[in-house]
C-alpha cells in the first residue's frame, strides 16, 4: 500500500501540521516532507478531525434494501465524514443472532468505506419479552458490545433489570430508547400547546423522562452501564445530570436534529419532520446543547433513518418516523454547537468520534490523530457554506429535514483505516474502495 | 381564497363575507329554479376517506345547486381502494380535472397536505381532517347564531357580545377546534367545558374560558350552548369512568336544559347520543338548532365552494 | 388623462324623469311593473325611478334588485367575483313586467346574464331593459327599451357612471 501525506491541516483546529499514513496507521505527524511515491492531499485551510463514529446508524440490511443497504449507508456515512458506524438492529430479520449480526459486520468489512459494528438487538424480535442472544453476538466475530431494540422501548422493568445485568457479563452496554409505550400510544408529535392545536396525538416528555429516570436508578441498583439514545428533553437532561452526579454509570446521546430543529415544523404536517422522540420545543433545543457543551450528554449519535418516498409521500399520521443524517451530522453540530461557541472542534472531536467509539468498545480511536493509530482522519473546510438539498446525499433515501437551509461546513476528505473514502468531497468508486478493504485486510 | 383548510386563516371581514354569501345562497332555496349556474361546468370532487353520509349529502347537494359536476369517491365503496396513498388518489383525482377537492380524512393535516404538498393544483376544501379542524362546520354554526340572533338583521354582522359554551371531549374535535378560532375571530366570547382528560394539551394557551364543570358555565348567561359528541369509544381508554358518570357530569340533562335562559339557544353538530351528552328534552325543544345547522350547511358549503371553484383564481375581484 | 363630462347631474335627472315616463307609457293593460336593478348602480336607478314613478302613478310599480354574478359567461376567466344580495319583490316576478335597469349597456353579456337569472325567479309577461347609457358595441341581439342617452364611444374608451348613494356625485364621464 502506497503512504499518504496529509499536508498542512489544522489539528482539531488549532496549529497546523502533516499527517503520515503508512498502512492504515498514523506514522508521523509534523512538519513533514513528501516522499518518493507518496499520495499527498493538500489539507491547507481544512480542519482535520479523527473519522467520526456514529452510535446510532439504521443501515436497514438485511430486508430493508429499499431504503438502504451496508453499502449506500456506509458510502452516505464517508460522505458525511464518519469512519465507523453501529448498525442499528432493528433489520428484517432482526439482529438477534450471531448470524445476522456477522453477515452485517461482513458486508461493511467487504466494502470498505467504513467500519460497521452492529448492535445487537436486547430481546428476540424487538418483542420485549426474552432476552436474545446476547452472549452468541457478543462472542461471534462481530463481537458486539452495544444492544439496542431501538424503536422499541426495553419497557418491562424486569428484563430492563435483567439485560442491564446480563451484558454487563460481557462487557457490554444497553442502548436504551427511551418511550414509555403506554403514554405515547399513538403519539405523533411532541405534545404541547402546539399539538393541541394541530390535532396530533401529543408524545408527552414525561414518557422519555420517566423510562430514563427508571433506568439510571436500575443501573446504579445492578452496577451496569446505560446508554440513553437520542436524548430530546431539558427534563431528560436534568434526570441524566443527577444520574451523573450521583456515580452512576450513564451516557446519553443527542441526535443533530434535535440540536437545531423545533415542533413548528410539524405545523406544515410535512412528514420529512415526524421523527421518533419527536422535534420538541426551543427550550429543549437550548438545554440539549448546554447539556453537551457542559458533558451531560456525552455524545452526538446520528439516527440516521432512511425510508422509501411512500413512507413520507402520505399523511403525517401515516409517515413513517425518521430522517437521513449521516451527511448532515458535521454540518450541523458545527452551526448547533461550534457557531454558537459552545464547542470547539477539539469537542466536536470528543461528541462523534473518541466518546462514541469509546463507549462502542471501539478500537482505534482513543489517541486521535497521534502515532502510531489507525489512521480515521476527516478534512472539514469550516467556512463552506452550502445550501441543502437532496444532491447531497449519497443514501438510497432523501428523507432530510434540511433542504433550503443553508448549513456550514463541508467534509472534504475522508480517511478509514488509510483508504481514502472520499476525496475532494468526491466519494470513491464502490470497486476501488472494496479492492483496497481487501488488501487492507490481508495486511 | 385558494383553500379553506381552518377557520385560522379566516379573519373577521372573511367570515362574515362568507356568511352573508351564505345568506344569499339561503335564498335560493326560496325560487321556482333552487339551481345557480356558477359552477357550469367544473367539476367538484368529493373524496372521503371516512365515512359520513350526512356531511357527503350535503356537500354534493351544495355543489349541484350551484350545477357542478360532482363525483364523489368513498373510501367506504370500491372506489378508493384500501391502501392507495392519499397522493395517488388526489393524482388520480386531478387527472380527472377536478376543479375542487372537498376532502374528508381520519389523518390531521391530510387537507393540508392535499393543498400544499404539490401533488395536485385543485382547490382544497378540508370537509374533517382528524382531530384537527372542520371550517364548514364552524361556518355553519356561525351562520346559524347569527341568525338566530340577529333574524332579518344578520347581513354584515358579526358576532361579537354573543357568549357560547363548548361542552365535551374537546380533545378529539375538530368542530371545536374550528368553532374556537372562528368565533372567536367573529368576535363571540367562548367558552371551553371538559374534564381534564378531554382538554387538549395547552388549551388553556386558546382564546377562550375553560371550565371543568358544566353548571359553572351554565351559570352565566349563554347565547349558546354547543354539546359535541362523546364518542363511547373514549370510555375504553379511560377519558372517564362511564357513560353514566359523564351524563351526569358533562351531560346536556334536562335539569340543566330548564336552567337555561329562555333564549339560549341548543347547538349539536350531530349525529347526537341521546341520554349521553344531550337529553332528548333539550334536542326536541325549539331552542335547538340541531336542524337548522342542517339545512344551513348546504348554504355555507355553496357560498364556500363559489369562492373556492367559481373563479379562475383564488383571489376576490 | 382628461375626463369629459357627457352627462351632468341635471341631464341625469331628466334623462331618468322620462324613462320613468315611457316605462308606465308602455304598459299594456294592467301589468305589475316590477324594476330590478342590475347591482351596484343599477340597484340605485331602479329605486329613483321607482320613485318616479310613485310619484305620478302611485302603486303601480315595485322595485328589487337582481345579481347576475353567477350567471355571468366569464366567471371562470376572472378572478372570483363577490356576489351582491338579490332582492325580489315579496309579490314576485309571475305574470309581471319586469324592467331590467343598468347603468351602461355595452356588450350586453350581463343583460343576458340577467335574463338567465330572472328565469330562476319565475315567468314574467315580459321583461323589458332600461339602462342610463348605451355605449354600442354590442356582442349579443340585445337592446334596450330605454334608454337615457346613447353615448357612441371607442372600446379603448372608458365610460363611468357615477351616482351620488354610490359616488357623492351624479356624472356620467368618458375619458381616453
Ligand atoms: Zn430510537
Amino acid at each position: 500500500m502506497t503512504g499518504l501525506l496529509i499536508q498542512g491541516a489544522s489539528l482539531f483546529g488549532g496549529h497546523s501540521a502533516d499527517i503520515r499514513v503508512r498502512d492504515g496507521v498514523i506514522a508521523a505527524v509534523g512538519s513533514l516532507s513528501p516522499e518518493l511515491g507518496e499520495r499527498t492531499i493538500d489539507a491547507a485551510g481544512l480542519v482535520a478531525v479523527p473519522g467520526l463514529v456514529d452510535l446510532h446508524t439504521h443501515l436497514r440490511e438485511p430486508g430493508g434494501e429499499a431504503s438502504e443497504t451496508v453499502l449506500t449507508g456506509t458510502r452516505a456515512a464517508a460522505a458525511g465524514g464518519f469512519t465507523a458506524v453501529h448498525a442499528m438492529a432493528n433489520t428484517s430479520p432482526v439482529a438477534d443472532t450471531a448470524g445476522v449480526v456477522e453477515q452485517v459486520q461482513r458486508l461493511g468489512e467487504r466494502h470498505g468505506y467504513a467500519t460497521v459494528r452492529p448492535i445487537g438487538a436486547v430481546t428476540v424480535g424487538l418483542e420485549g419479552r426474552q432476552l436474545a442472544e446476547i452472549g452468541a453476538m457478543a462472542h461471534s466475530s462481530a463481537a458486539v458490545r452495544v444492544f439496542s431494540d431501538d424503536g422499541f422501548c426495553v419497557h418491562d422493568p424486569l428484563l430492563m433489570r435483567r439485560a442491564l445485568e446480563y451484558v454487563a457479563t460481557f462487557g457490554g452496554v444497553i442502548a436504551q430508547h427511551a418511550q414509555e409505550p403506554r403514554l405515547t400510544e399513538g403519539a405523533q408529535m411532541n405534545e404541547s400547546a402546539l399539538s393541541g392545536e394541530l390535532g396530533l396525538t401529543g408524545w408527552p416528555a414525561v414518557a422519555e423522562e420517566a423510562i430514563i429516570a427508571r433506568d439510571v436508578l436500575l443501573a446504579q441498583h445492578v452496577g451496569a452501564r446505560l446508554h440513553v439514545c437520542h436524548l430530546s428533553t431539558a427534563g431528560s437532561v436534568e434526570v441524566v445530570r443527577w444520574a451523573k452526579a450521583r456515580g452512576i454509570h450513564v451516557t446519553a446521546e443527542v441526535t443533530p436534529h434535535h440540536l437545531l430543529l423545533t415542533e413548528e415544523l410539524a405545523r406544515g404536517y410535512d412528514p420529512r419532520f415526524k421523527v421518533n422522540p419527536p422535534l420538541r420545543r426551543d427550550d429543549d433545543v437550548h438545554a440539549l446543547r448546554q447539556a453537551l457543551a457542559d458533558g451531560t450528554i456525552d455524545i452526538v449519535a446520528t439516527d440516521h433513518a432512511p425510508h422509501p418516498d411512500e413512507a413520507k409521500q402520505c399523511t403525517w399520521a401515516e409517515a413513517a418516523n425518521g430522517m437521513v443524517g449521516l451527511e448532515s451530522a458535521l454540518s450541523v453540530v458545527q452551526l448547533a454547537m461550534v457557531e454558537t461557541g459552545l464547542l470547539d472542534w477539539a469537542g466536536v472531536a470528543r461528541v462523534l468520534s473518541t466518546t462514541p467509539a469509546a463507549i462502542g468498545k471501539l478500537a482505534g480511536y482513543d489517541a486521535p490523530l497521534e502515532v502510531g493509530s489507525a489512521a480515521h482522519v476527516t478534512l472539514v473546510e469550516p467556512e463552506a457554506r452550502r445550501t441543502w438539498s437532496t444532491e447531497h446525499l449519497h443514501g438510497r433515501s432523501v428523507n432530510t429535514p434540511y433542504t433550503g437551509r443553508e448549513l456550514p461546513g463541508r467534509v472534504v476528505h475522508t480517511v478509514h483505516g488509510g483508504i481514502v473514502t472520499v476525496h475532494d468531497g468526491v466519494l470513491g468508486e464502490a470497486e476501488s474502495i472494496a479492492a483496497l478493504a481487501k488488501e487492507a485486510l490481508r495486511g | 381564497m385558494k383553500h379553506l383548510l381552518s377557520t385560522r386563516d379566516l379573519d373577521r371581514a372573511t367570515a362574515v363575507r362568507i356568511l352573508d354569501l351564505a345568506e344569499d345562497m339561503a335564498h335560493t332555496a326560496d325560487r321556482e329554479v333552487k339551481k345557480l349556474p356558477a359552477l357550469r361546468g367544473r367539476t367538484v370532487v368529493n373524496l372521503f376517506f371516512e365515512d359520513s353520509t350526512r356531511t357527503r349529502l350535503s356537500f354534493e347537494s351544495a355543489a349541484k345547486r350551484l350545477s357542478a359536476d360532482v363525483i364523489t369517491f368513498s373510501a367506504k365503496g370500491s372506489s378508493v381502494s384500501k391502501g392507495e396513498s392519499l397522493k395517488d388518489t388526489a393524482q388520480t383525482l386531478a387527472a380527472m380535472g377536478a376543479d375542487a377537492i372537498v376532502v374528508r380524512h381520519p389523518d390531521s393535516g391530510a387537507a393540508h397536505q392535499l393543498a400544499h404538498a404539490g401533488w395536485i393544483d385543485a382547490a382544497v376544501l378540508n370537509a374533517g381532517d382528524g382531530t384537527h379542524e372542520h371550517p364548514t362546520q364552524a361556518l355553519l354554526d356561525a351562520y346559524t347564531l347569527r341568525a338566530r340572533h340577529f333574524g332579518a338583521h344578520s347581513r354584515g354582522r358579526d358576532l361579537a357580545g354573543l357568549r357560547v359554551a363548548i361542552v365535551g371531549d374537546i380533545l378529539h374535535s375538530r368542530v371545536a377546534r374550528s368553532n374556537v378560532w372562528l368565533l372567536t375571530a367573529l368576535g363571540a366570547e367562548v367558552h371551553l367545558v371538559a374534564p381534564r382528560t378531554l382538554q387538549p394539551h395547552g388549551m388553556q394557551s386558546w382564546p377562550v374560558t375553560v371550565h371543568e364543570h358544566l353548571d359553572d358555565a351554565l351559570s352565566l348567561a349563554l347565547d349558546a350552548v354547543m354539546m359535541l359528541r362523546i364518542q363511547t369509544e373514549r370510555m375504553h381508554a379511560a377519558f372517564f369512568p362511564s357513560a353514566r358518570e359523564y351524563a351526569r357530569e358533562w351531560g346536556l340533562t334536562a335539569e340543566r336544559f330548564a336552567r337555561l335562559g329562555p333564549d339560549t339557544m341548543v347547538m349539536h353538530p350531530g349525529p347526537m347520543n341521546r341520554g349521553l351528552e344531550i337529553s332528548s328534552a333539550a334536542a326536541d325543544s325549539s331552542r335547538s338548532t340541531v336542524l337548522d345547522q342542517v339545512t344551513n350547511g348546504v348554504s355555507i358549503r355553496m357560498a364556500v365552494l363559489y369562492l373556492l371553484a367559481a373563479g379562475s383564481s383564488g383571489e376576490p375581484a | 388623462m382628461v375626463a369629459r363630462t357627457v352627462l351632468h347631474d341635471a341631464d341625469i335627472t331628466r334623462a331618468l324623469r322620462r324613462i320613468a315616463h315611457e316605462i308606465v307609457e308602455s304598459r299594456r293593460g294592467d301589468g305589475r311593473l316590477v324594476l330590478l336593478g342590475i347591482p351596484t348602480r343599477g340597484t340605485v336607478l331602479a329605486e329613483r325611478l321607482y320613485t318616479l314613478i310613485e310619484e305620478f302613478d302611485p302603486g303601480i310599480a315595485e322595485w328589487g334588485s337582481l345579481d347576475v354574478t353567477m350567471y355571468r359567461d366569464d366567471l371562470a376567466r376572472s378572478a372570483t367575483r363577490m356576489p351582491a344580495p338579490t332582492v325580489i319583490p315579496g309579490s314576485g316576478v309571475d305574470e309581471s313586467i319586469v324592467v331590467l335597469v343598468d347603468d351602461v349597456l355595452y356588450s350586453g353579456r350581463t343583460i343576458r346574464a340577467a335574463l338567465d337569472a330572472i328565469v330562476d325567479h319565475g315567468r314574467p309577461r315580459a321583461v323589458r331593459l332600461a339602462v342610463l347609457v348605451d355605449r354600442g358595441h354590442r356582442e349579443l341581439p340585445i337592446r334596450a327599451d330605454f334608454v337615457g342617452k346613447n353615448i357612441p364611444s371607442a372600446t379603448s374608451e372608458r365610460v363611468s357612471v357615477r351616482l351620488i348613494e354610490t359616488d357623492g356625485v351624479d356624472e356620467v364621464t368618458i375619458e381616453p
